[in-house]
Protein backbone atom coordinates (compact mmCIF):
# COMPACT_ATOMS: atom_id res chain seq x y z
CA UNK A 1 0.00 0.00 0.00
CA UNK A 2 2.73 2.30 0.51
CA UNK A 3 6.27 1.13 -0.95
CA UNK A 4 9.04 4.00 0.07
CA UNK A 5 12.06 3.38 -2.14
CA UNK A 6 15.45 5.40 -1.05
CA UNK A 7 13.73 8.28 0.09
CA UNK A 8 16.06 11.65 0.19
CA UNK A 9 15.51 14.94 1.24
CA UNK A 10 18.10 17.25 1.40
CA UNK A 11 17.59 20.71 2.84
CA UNK A 12 20.97 22.53 2.31
CA UNK A 13 23.80 20.26 2.38
CA UNK A 14 22.04 18.07 5.32
CA UNK A 15 20.51 15.22 4.56
CA UNK A 16 16.88 15.61 6.62
CA UNK A 17 15.95 11.80 5.20
CA UNK A 18 18.85 9.80 3.82
CA UNK A 19 17.77 6.88 1.33
CA UNK A 20 14.79 5.44 3.13
CA UNK A 21 13.05 2.72 2.10
CA UNK A 22 10.42 0.93 3.77
CA UNK A 23 6.61 -0.46 2.89
CA UNK A 24 3.56 -0.53 5.00
CA UNK A 25 0.99 -3.22 3.88
CA UNK A 26 -2.56 -3.78 4.32
CA UNK A 27 -3.80 -4.28 7.56
CA UNK A 28 -0.42 -3.23 9.19
CA UNK A 29 0.35 -0.64 11.69
CA UNK A 30 3.67 0.82 11.11
CA UNK A 31 5.36 2.69 13.79
CA UNK A 32 7.33 4.79 12.66
CA UNK A 33 10.13 5.74 15.91
CA UNK A 34 13.30 7.97 16.10
CA UNK A 35 14.47 11.07 18.20
CA UNK A 36 12.98 14.84 17.28
CA UNK A 37 14.53 15.81 13.63
CA UNK A 38 15.14 12.35 12.80
CA UNK A 39 13.14 12.93 9.46
CA UNK A 40 10.08 11.52 10.32
CA UNK A 41 7.61 14.33 9.34
CA UNK A 42 9.65 15.16 6.97
CA UNK A 43 9.30 11.58 5.84
CA UNK A 44 5.81 11.78 5.91
CA UNK A 45 5.09 15.30 4.27
CA UNK A 46 6.75 13.69 1.40
CA UNK A 47 4.18 10.67 1.42
CA UNK A 48 1.17 13.02 1.19
CA UNK A 49 2.56 14.97 -1.47
CA UNK A 50 3.25 18.27 0.30
CA UNK A 51 6.76 18.60 0.20
CA UNK A 52 8.61 16.39 -2.66
CA UNK A 53 11.00 14.47 -2.43
CA UNK A 54 15.29 14.92 -3.51
CA UNK A 55 15.59 11.86 -5.07
CA UNK A 56 13.76 8.23 -4.70
CA UNK A 57 10.08 7.10 -4.91
CA UNK A 58 7.03 7.29 -3.78
CA UNK A 59 4.45 4.69 -4.44
CA UNK A 60 0.76 4.44 -2.46
CA UNK A 61 -2.03 2.17 -3.76
CA UNK A 62 0.09 1.79 -6.81
CA UNK A 63 0.48 5.47 -7.40
CA UNK A 64 3.30 7.65 -7.75
CA UNK A 65 3.08 10.26 -5.60
CA UNK A 66 5.33 12.97 -7.71
CA UNK A 67 3.74 11.79 -11.21
CA UNK A 68 -0.01 11.49 -9.83
CA UNK A 69 0.10 13.71 -6.52
CA UNK A 70 -4.02 13.94 -6.96
CA UNK A 71 -4.86 10.08 -7.09
CA UNK A 72 -2.82 9.40 -3.94
CA UNK A 73 -4.35 12.21 -2.15
CA UNK A 74 -7.69 11.14 -2.15
CA UNK A 75 -6.24 7.59 -1.14
CA UNK A 76 -4.71 8.91 1.94
CA UNK A 77 -6.20 10.51 5.82
CA UNK A 78 -3.48 12.66 7.19
CA UNK A 79 -2.89 14.17 10.61
CA UNK A 80 -0.08 16.95 10.26
CA UNK A 81 2.47 17.46 13.49
CA UNK A 82 0.56 20.06 15.03
CA UNK A 83 -3.11 19.16 14.15
CA UNK A 84 -4.03 22.21 12.06
CA UNK A 85 -7.45 23.79 12.11
CA UNK A 86 -9.10 26.98 11.13
CA UNK A 87 -9.68 28.82 14.24
CA UNK A 88 -12.48 30.60 12.62
CA UNK A 89 -14.27 27.60 11.91
CA UNK A 90 -16.75 25.28 14.27
CA UNK A 91 -16.42 21.59 14.44
CA UNK A 92 -19.12 20.48 12.34
CA UNK A 93 -18.39 23.09 9.36
CA UNK A 94 -14.90 22.37 9.56
CA UNK A 95 -15.69 19.07 8.70
CA UNK A 96 -18.11 19.52 6.41
CA UNK A 97 -15.70 21.73 4.46
CA UNK A 98 -13.15 18.88 4.21
CA UNK A 99 -15.69 16.24 3.50
CA UNK A 100 -16.87 18.64 0.25
CA UNK A 101 -13.22 19.58 -1.03
CA UNK A 102 -13.12 15.67 -1.11
CA UNK A 103 -16.16 15.97 -3.35
CA UNK A 104 -18.11 14.14 -0.61
CA UNK A 105 -21.36 16.08 -0.80
CA UNK A 106 -25.07 15.51 0.36
CA UNK A 107 -26.30 12.59 2.22
CA UNK A 108 -23.06 10.41 2.02
CA UNK A 109 -21.19 13.84 4.05
CA UNK A 110 -23.68 13.66 6.77
CA UNK A 111 -23.34 10.00 7.54
CA UNK A 112 -19.32 10.48 7.21
CA UNK A 113 -19.55 12.89 9.61
CA UNK A 114 -21.69 11.86 12.03
CA UNK A 115 -19.94 8.65 11.95
CA UNK A 116 -16.11 10.89 12.84
CA UNK A 117 -17.99 12.73 15.45
CA UNK A 118 -18.79 9.74 16.80
CA UNK A 119 -15.23 7.90 16.63
CA UNK A 120 -13.40 10.97 17.58
CA UNK A 121 -15.91 11.40 20.33
CA UNK A 122 -16.35 15.10 19.32
CA UNK A 123 -20.45 15.19 19.99
CA UNK A 124 -20.44 17.19 22.95
CA UNK A 125 -18.35 20.17 20.91
CA UNK A 126 -19.88 19.92 17.15
CA UNK A 127 -21.22 23.45 17.12
CA UNK A 128 -18.37 25.05 19.37
CA UNK A 129 -16.06 27.12 17.45
CA UNK A 130 -12.68 25.71 17.19
CA UNK A 131 -10.62 28.47 18.90
CA UNK A 132 -12.08 28.00 21.99
CA UNK A 133 -11.27 23.84 22.05
CA UNK A 134 -9.47 22.38 24.85
CA UNK A 135 -6.27 21.16 22.92
CA UNK A 136 -7.25 17.15 23.42
CA UNK A 137 -10.72 18.12 21.45
CA UNK A 138 -8.51 20.07 18.51
CA UNK A 139 -6.34 17.25 17.66
CA UNK A 140 -9.31 14.93 18.03
CA UNK A 141 -11.19 17.17 15.17
CA UNK A 142 -8.11 17.05 13.48
CA UNK A 143 -7.59 13.36 13.29
CA UNK A 144 -11.54 12.95 12.71
CA UNK A 145 -11.25 14.98 9.30
CA UNK A 146 -8.24 12.20 8.25
CA UNK A 147 -10.79 9.75 8.43
CA UNK A 148 -13.56 11.03 6.84
CA UNK A 149 -13.54 9.84 3.45
CA UNK A 150 -12.60 6.19 5.00
CA UNK A 151 -9.00 6.22 3.96
CA UNK A 152 -6.82 3.40 2.39
CA UNK A 153 -4.30 4.43 3.69
CA UNK A 154 -3.76 6.69 7.34
CA UNK A 155 -0.83 8.78 7.88
CA UNK A 156 -0.55 10.29 11.86
CA UNK A 157 2.07 12.43 12.86
CA UNK A 158 2.21 12.13 16.87
CA UNK A 159 -1.26 11.19 17.04
CA UNK A 160 -1.57 10.97 20.64
CA UNK A 161 0.48 14.28 20.97
CA UNK A 162 -1.06 16.83 23.99
CA UNK A 163 -3.95 14.03 25.20
CA UNK A 164 -4.28 12.97 28.14
CA UNK A 165 -4.19 9.22 29.30
CA UNK A 166 -7.60 8.54 28.56
CA UNK A 167 -7.26 10.03 25.26
CA UNK A 168 -3.93 8.24 24.65
CA UNK A 169 -5.71 5.30 25.36
CA UNK A 170 -8.47 5.92 23.49
CA UNK A 171 -6.29 6.80 19.99
CA UNK A 172 -4.01 3.78 20.28
CA UNK A 173 -7.69 1.66 20.15
CA UNK A 174 -8.73 3.47 17.54
CA UNK A 175 -5.24 3.03 15.37
CA UNK A 176 -5.31 -0.09 16.55
CA UNK A 177 -8.87 -1.03 15.01
CA UNK A 178 -7.96 0.82 11.98
CA UNK A 179 -5.33 -0.94 11.36
CA UNK A 180 -7.24 -4.09 10.83
CA UNK A 181 -8.77 -3.26 7.43
CA UNK A 182 -5.84 -0.38 6.24
CA UNK A 183 -2.29 0.27 6.04
CA UNK A 184 -1.15 2.61 8.82
CA UNK A 185 1.66 4.66 9.35
CA UNK A 186 2.08 6.74 12.70
CA UNK A 187 5.28 8.65 13.81
CA UNK A 188 5.67 8.30 18.04
CA UNK A 189 8.55 9.36 20.25
CA UNK A 190 6.79 7.42 22.80
CA UNK A 191 7.69 4.37 23.46
CA UNK A 192 4.56 2.50 25.16
CA UNK A 193 2.73 3.34 21.83
CA UNK A 194 4.88 1.46 19.80
CA UNK A 195 3.72 -2.18 22.53
CA UNK A 196 0.41 -0.76 22.36
CA UNK A 197 -0.36 0.04 19.05
CA UNK A 198 1.99 -1.19 16.26
CA UNK A 199 2.55 -4.62 14.22
CA UNK A 200 5.78 -3.39 13.17
CA UNK A 201 8.43 -0.86 14.39
CA UNK A 202 11.06 0.97 12.04
CA UNK A 203 13.64 3.19 14.03
CA UNK A 204 15.39 5.98 12.36
CA UNK A 205 18.00 8.06 12.97
CA UNK A 206 19.23 11.25 11.32
CA UNK A 207 17.56 10.37 8.27
CA UNK A 208 18.36 6.44 8.23
CA UNK A 209 17.11 3.54 8.80
CA UNK A 210 18.40 1.41 11.90
CA UNK A 211 16.48 -1.19 12.83
CA UNK A 212 12.70 -2.52 11.45
CA UNK A 213 11.12 -5.47 12.48
CA UNK A 214 8.41 -6.34 15.38
CA UNK A 215 8.74 -5.39 18.55
CA UNK A 216 9.70 -8.61 19.54
CA UNK A 217 12.03 -9.54 17.29
CA UNK A 218 14.22 -6.42 18.06
CA UNK A 219 14.07 -7.30 21.49
CA UNK A 220 15.37 -10.35 21.08
CA UNK A 221 18.04 -9.18 18.54
CA UNK A 222 19.19 -6.39 20.60
CA UNK A 223 19.30 -8.33 24.00
CA UNK A 224 17.64 -5.34 25.55
CA UNK A 225 14.59 -5.86 28.06
CA UNK A 226 12.60 -3.27 26.71
CA UNK A 227 12.34 -0.91 24.15
CA UNK A 228 13.65 2.25 26.31
CA UNK A 229 17.01 0.96 26.47
CA UNK A 230 16.61 -0.45 22.66
CA UNK A 231 15.90 3.44 21.82
CA UNK A 232 18.17 4.93 24.12
CA UNK A 233 21.61 2.47 22.55
CA UNK A 234 21.00 3.16 18.97
CA UNK A 235 19.68 6.44 18.55
CA UNK A 236 22.06 9.45 18.89
CA UNK A 237 21.59 11.77 22.23
CA UNK A 238 22.92 14.94 20.10
CA UNK A 239 20.28 17.34 18.96
CA UNK A 240 21.15 19.94 16.77
CA UNK B 1 -13.30 12.60 -14.62
CA UNK B 2 -13.68 12.44 -10.54
CA UNK B 3 -10.51 14.52 -10.64
CA UNK B 4 -11.28 17.15 -12.92
CA UNK B 5 -14.58 17.67 -11.29
CA UNK B 6 -12.80 17.66 -7.51
CA UNK B 7 -10.64 20.65 -9.40
CA UNK B 8 -13.73 23.05 -9.90
CA UNK B 9 -15.51 22.26 -6.55
CA UNK B 10 -12.34 22.46 -4.95
CA UNK B 11 -11.70 26.16 -5.60
CA UNK B 12 -15.73 26.72 -4.83
CA UNK B 13 -15.69 25.40 -1.51
CA UNK B 14 -12.30 26.90 -0.73
CA UNK B 15 -14.13 30.30 -1.91
CA UNK B 16 -17.19 29.25 0.74
CA UNK B 17 -15.07 28.79 3.40
CA UNK B 18 -13.12 32.15 2.77
CA UNK B 19 -15.94 34.27 2.66
CA UNK B 20 -17.66 32.79 5.34
CA UNK B 21 -14.44 33.50 7.20
CA UNK B 22 -14.32 36.95 6.33
CA UNK B 23 -17.79 37.45 7.27
CA UNK B 24 -17.90 36.05 10.70
CA UNK B 25 -14.53 37.47 11.87
CA UNK B 26 -14.55 41.76 11.86
CA UNK B 27 -12.19 41.65 9.92
CA UNK B 28 -14.86 42.31 6.32
CA UNK B 29 -17.03 45.07 8.61
CA UNK B 30 -14.39 46.88 9.85
CA UNK B 31 -12.95 47.30 6.32
CA UNK B 32 -16.19 47.82 5.26
CA UNK B 33 -17.19 50.61 7.24
CA UNK B 34 -14.43 52.36 7.06
CA UNK B 35 -14.04 52.28 3.38
CA UNK B 36 -17.38 53.73 3.26
CA UNK B 37 -16.70 56.91 5.52
CA UNK B 38 -13.71 57.39 3.90
CA UNK B 39 -14.86 57.36 0.35
CA UNK B 40 -18.23 58.70 1.02
CA UNK B 41 -16.41 61.19 3.26
CA UNK B 42 -13.88 62.27 1.13
CA UNK B 43 -16.38 62.60 -1.78
CA UNK B 44 -18.57 65.74 0.55
CA UNK B 45 -15.36 67.61 1.69
CA UNK B 46 -12.13 67.36 -0.62
CA UNK B 47 -14.18 66.49 -3.31
CA UNK B 48 -16.18 68.93 -3.20
CA UNK B 49 -19.57 66.71 -4.24
CA UNK B 50 -21.89 69.85 -3.22
CA UNK B 51 -20.09 72.73 -4.98
CA UNK B 52 -19.02 71.22 -8.16
CA UNK B 53 -22.79 70.48 -9.26
CA UNK B 54 -21.06 67.74 -11.51
CA UNK B 55 -23.57 64.45 -12.11
CA UNK B 56 -20.38 62.38 -13.12
CA UNK B 57 -18.71 61.24 -10.20
CA UNK B 58 -15.11 61.32 -11.73
CA UNK B 59 -13.94 63.93 -9.74
CA UNK B 60 -15.42 64.12 -6.16
CA UNK B 61 -15.74 60.26 -5.89
CA UNK B 62 -14.00 58.39 -8.02
CA UNK B 63 -10.92 59.61 -8.06
CA UNK B 64 -9.89 59.66 -4.47
CA UNK B 65 -10.32 55.48 -4.57
CA UNK B 66 -7.17 54.27 -5.02
CA UNK B 67 -5.63 55.89 -2.49
CA UNK B 68 -7.54 54.27 -0.42
CA UNK B 69 -6.94 51.07 -1.94
CA UNK B 70 -3.62 51.02 -1.39
CA UNK B 71 -3.71 50.85 2.28
CA UNK B 72 -7.00 49.34 2.43
CA UNK B 73 -6.78 46.35 0.05
CA UNK B 74 -3.09 44.98 1.44
CA UNK B 75 -4.96 44.98 4.86
CA UNK B 76 -8.22 42.51 3.63
CA UNK B 77 -5.27 40.36 1.70
CA UNK B 78 -2.04 40.56 4.09
CA UNK B 79 -3.93 37.04 5.98
CA UNK B 80 -4.60 35.29 2.70
CA UNK B 81 -1.39 32.87 2.69
CA UNK B 82 0.52 34.33 6.12
CA UNK B 83 -2.57 32.99 7.65
CA UNK B 84 -1.89 29.30 6.36
CA UNK B 85 1.43 29.14 7.33
CA UNK B 86 0.78 30.84 10.69
CA UNK B 87 -1.85 27.53 11.84
CA UNK B 88 -0.34 25.36 9.34
CA UNK B 89 -3.78 25.27 7.41
CA UNK B 90 -1.47 25.22 4.58
CA UNK B 91 -0.28 22.00 5.30
CA UNK B 92 -3.70 20.63 5.64
CA UNK B 93 -5.47 22.10 2.62
CA UNK B 94 -2.14 21.06 0.59
CA UNK B 95 -2.86 17.63 1.43
CA UNK B 96 -6.71 17.57 0.23
CA UNK B 97 -6.86 16.54 -3.89
CA UNK B 98 -7.08 19.43 -5.32
CA UNK B 99 -4.34 21.84 -6.80
CA UNK B 100 -2.43 24.37 -5.54
CA UNK B 101 -4.45 26.93 -8.49
CA UNK B 102 -7.92 26.46 -6.89
CA UNK B 103 -6.80 27.24 -3.36
CA UNK B 104 -4.94 30.21 -4.79
CA UNK B 105 -8.25 31.08 -7.05
CA UNK B 106 -10.91 30.30 -3.97
CA UNK B 107 -9.16 32.27 -1.99
CA UNK B 108 -8.52 35.45 -4.06
CA UNK B 109 -11.59 35.69 -5.32
CA UNK B 110 -13.11 35.44 -1.93
CA UNK B 111 -11.29 38.69 -0.44
CA UNK B 112 -12.42 40.09 -4.23
CA UNK B 113 -15.75 38.92 -3.19
CA UNK B 114 -15.12 41.36 0.33
CA UNK B 115 -14.35 44.22 -2.45
CA UNK B 116 -17.21 43.60 -4.32
CA UNK B 117 -19.69 44.20 -1.68
CA UNK B 118 -17.91 47.22 0.05
CA UNK B 119 -17.90 49.09 -3.58
CA UNK B 120 -21.34 47.80 -4.07
CA UNK B 121 -22.25 49.44 -0.72
CA UNK B 122 -21.29 53.09 -2.08
CA UNK B 123 -24.73 52.62 -4.10
CA UNK B 124 -26.28 55.62 -2.04
CA UNK B 125 -23.58 58.30 -3.93
CA UNK B 126 -25.21 57.06 -7.13
CA UNK B 127 -29.39 57.04 -6.02
CA UNK B 128 -27.75 61.14 -4.76
CA UNK B 129 -26.42 61.67 -8.41
CA UNK B 130 -29.09 60.22 -10.02
CA UNK B 131 -31.66 62.59 -8.16
CA UNK B 132 -29.68 65.80 -8.12
CA UNK B 133 -29.13 65.50 -11.84
CA UNK B 134 -29.11 63.48 -15.02
CA UNK B 135 -25.49 61.76 -15.20
CA UNK B 136 -24.37 59.26 -17.82
CA UNK B 137 -25.03 55.63 -15.92
CA UNK B 138 -22.83 53.90 -18.40
CA UNK B 139 -20.13 56.41 -17.49
CA UNK B 140 -20.89 55.89 -13.65
CA UNK B 141 -20.76 51.87 -14.22
CA UNK B 142 -17.23 51.96 -16.02
CA UNK B 143 -16.25 53.77 -13.37
CA UNK B 144 -16.92 50.94 -10.76
CA UNK B 145 -15.71 48.75 -12.91
CA UNK B 146 -12.30 50.32 -13.16
CA UNK B 147 -12.46 50.52 -9.63
CA UNK B 148 -13.21 47.21 -9.27
CA UNK B 149 -9.90 46.11 -11.06
CA UNK B 150 -7.33 48.83 -9.38
CA UNK B 151 -9.07 46.29 -6.34
CA UNK B 152 -8.43 43.41 -7.82
CA UNK B 153 -4.88 44.33 -9.13
CA UNK B 154 -4.20 45.35 -5.53
CA UNK B 155 -5.25 42.29 -4.14
CA UNK B 156 -3.05 40.14 -6.65
CA UNK B 157 0.03 41.92 -5.26
CA UNK B 158 -0.48 41.44 -2.01
CA UNK B 159 -1.45 37.75 -2.36
CA UNK B 160 2.46 37.34 -3.89
CA UNK B 161 3.85 39.28 -1.36
CA UNK B 162 1.69 37.23 1.54
CA UNK B 163 3.05 34.14 0.33
CA UNK B 164 6.21 35.26 0.97
CA UNK B 165 5.58 35.39 4.88
CA UNK B 166 4.25 33.75 7.80
CA UNK B 167 4.57 37.74 8.90
CA UNK B 168 1.25 39.97 8.50
CA UNK B 169 2.93 42.61 9.17
CA UNK B 170 5.87 42.56 7.23
CA UNK B 171 3.23 41.14 4.54
CA UNK B 172 0.81 44.17 5.03
CA UNK B 173 3.82 47.30 5.14
CA UNK B 174 5.93 45.54 1.59
CA UNK B 175 2.31 45.35 0.22
CA UNK B 176 0.94 49.24 1.08
CA UNK B 177 4.46 49.99 -0.25
CA UNK B 178 4.31 48.14 -3.54
CA UNK B 179 0.57 49.70 -3.81
CA UNK B 180 1.59 53.16 -2.87
CA UNK B 181 4.36 53.34 -5.53
CA UNK B 182 1.56 51.88 -7.88
CA UNK B 183 -0.43 54.64 -7.22
CA UNK B 184 1.67 57.50 -6.46
CA UNK B 185 4.09 57.22 -9.10
CA UNK B 186 1.64 58.54 -11.49
CA UNK B 187 0.69 61.45 -9.79
CA UNK B 188 1.55 64.84 -11.74
CA UNK B 189 3.86 66.25 -9.15
CA UNK B 190 5.84 63.30 -8.34
CA UNK B 191 6.23 62.82 -12.20
CA UNK B 192 6.99 66.25 -12.47
CA UNK B 193 10.08 65.66 -10.01
CA UNK B 194 10.66 62.18 -12.09
CA UNK B 195 11.45 64.54 -15.36
CA UNK B 196 14.11 66.55 -13.67
CA UNK B 197 15.95 63.54 -12.92
CA UNK B 198 14.99 60.70 -15.43
CA UNK B 199 15.07 61.20 -19.51
CA UNK B 200 11.88 61.98 -20.34
CA UNK B 201 11.23 58.45 -22.08
CA UNK B 202 12.09 56.68 -18.67
CA UNK B 203 9.56 59.04 -17.22
CA UNK B 204 7.02 57.98 -19.66
CA UNK B 205 7.55 54.59 -18.92
CA UNK B 206 7.27 54.86 -15.16
CA UNK B 207 3.81 56.97 -15.80
CA UNK B 208 2.00 54.50 -18.15
CA UNK B 209 2.79 51.79 -15.96
CA UNK B 210 1.44 53.10 -13.13
CA UNK B 211 -2.60 52.45 -11.88
CA UNK B 212 -3.35 55.81 -11.66
CA UNK B 213 -2.81 56.07 -15.62
CA UNK B 214 -4.79 53.43 -16.50
CA UNK B 215 -7.46 54.59 -13.72
CA UNK B 216 -7.72 57.66 -14.73
CA UNK B 217 -8.74 56.95 -18.58
CA UNK B 218 -11.19 54.07 -17.09
CA UNK B 219 -13.20 56.88 -15.38
CA UNK B 220 -13.52 59.07 -17.74
CA UNK B 221 -15.07 57.01 -19.62
CA UNK B 222 -12.21 55.56 -21.99
CA UNK B 223 -11.10 52.32 -20.95
CA UNK B 224 -9.00 51.10 -23.69
CA UNK B 225 -8.04 47.39 -24.72
CA UNK B 226 -4.80 48.22 -23.51
CA UNK B 227 -5.58 49.10 -20.01
CA UNK B 228 -7.47 45.84 -19.73
CA UNK B 229 -4.56 44.08 -20.98
CA UNK B 230 -2.47 46.07 -18.65
CA UNK B 231 -4.85 45.00 -15.44
CA UNK B 232 -5.40 41.33 -16.15
CA UNK B 233 -1.83 40.93 -17.34
CA UNK B 234 -0.81 42.48 -13.77
CA UNK B 235 -3.20 40.06 -11.97
CA UNK B 236 -2.31 37.16 -14.27
CA UNK B 237 1.41 37.20 -13.36
CA UNK B 238 1.07 37.91 -9.46
CA UNK B 239 -1.01 34.92 -8.98
CA UNK B 240 1.21 32.69 -11.09
CA UNK B 241 4.00 34.10 -9.01
CA UNK B 242 1.84 33.27 -5.64
CA UNK B 243 1.88 29.25 -6.98
CA UNK B 244 5.38 29.52 -7.69
CA UNK B 245 6.09 31.02 -4.29
CA UNK B 246 3.96 28.34 -3.00
CA UNK B 247 5.14 25.70 -4.41
CA UNK B 248 8.97 26.57 -4.27
CA UNK B 249 8.33 26.81 -0.56
CA UNK B 250 7.71 23.13 -0.33
CA UNK B 251 10.48 22.11 -1.47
Amino acid sequence: MIEVTDLTKKFGSKHAVDSLSFTVEKGEVLGFLGPNGAGKSTTMRMITGFVSPSAGTIRVCGYDVSKDPEAVKTKIGYLPESAPLYPDMTVLSFLKFCASIRGIKGQPQKDAVEKVIETCFLHKVTHQSIDTLSKGYQHRTCLAQALLHDPEVLILDEPTDGLDPNQKHEVRKLIRELGKTKSVLFSTHILEEVDAACSRVVIVDQGKMIKEGTPEKLLAESGCSDLHTLFREITTTETY
Amino acid sequence: MKISYLRCTGAVEVFKRELISFFTQITAYALIVVFLLLSLGFCFSFGHFMEIGDASLEFSFFRWLPWFFMFLVPAVGMRLWSDEYRNGTIELIGTMPIPTHSIIIGKYCAALAVWGVALALTFPIWIVVNYLGEPDNSLILASYLTSFLVCACFLAVTSLVSAFTRDQVVSLVVAVFLCACMTLAGYEPILRSFRTVFPDWLTEVIASATVDEHFRSGIRGHLRIHDLVWFVSIIVSCLIGTSAVLKAKRT
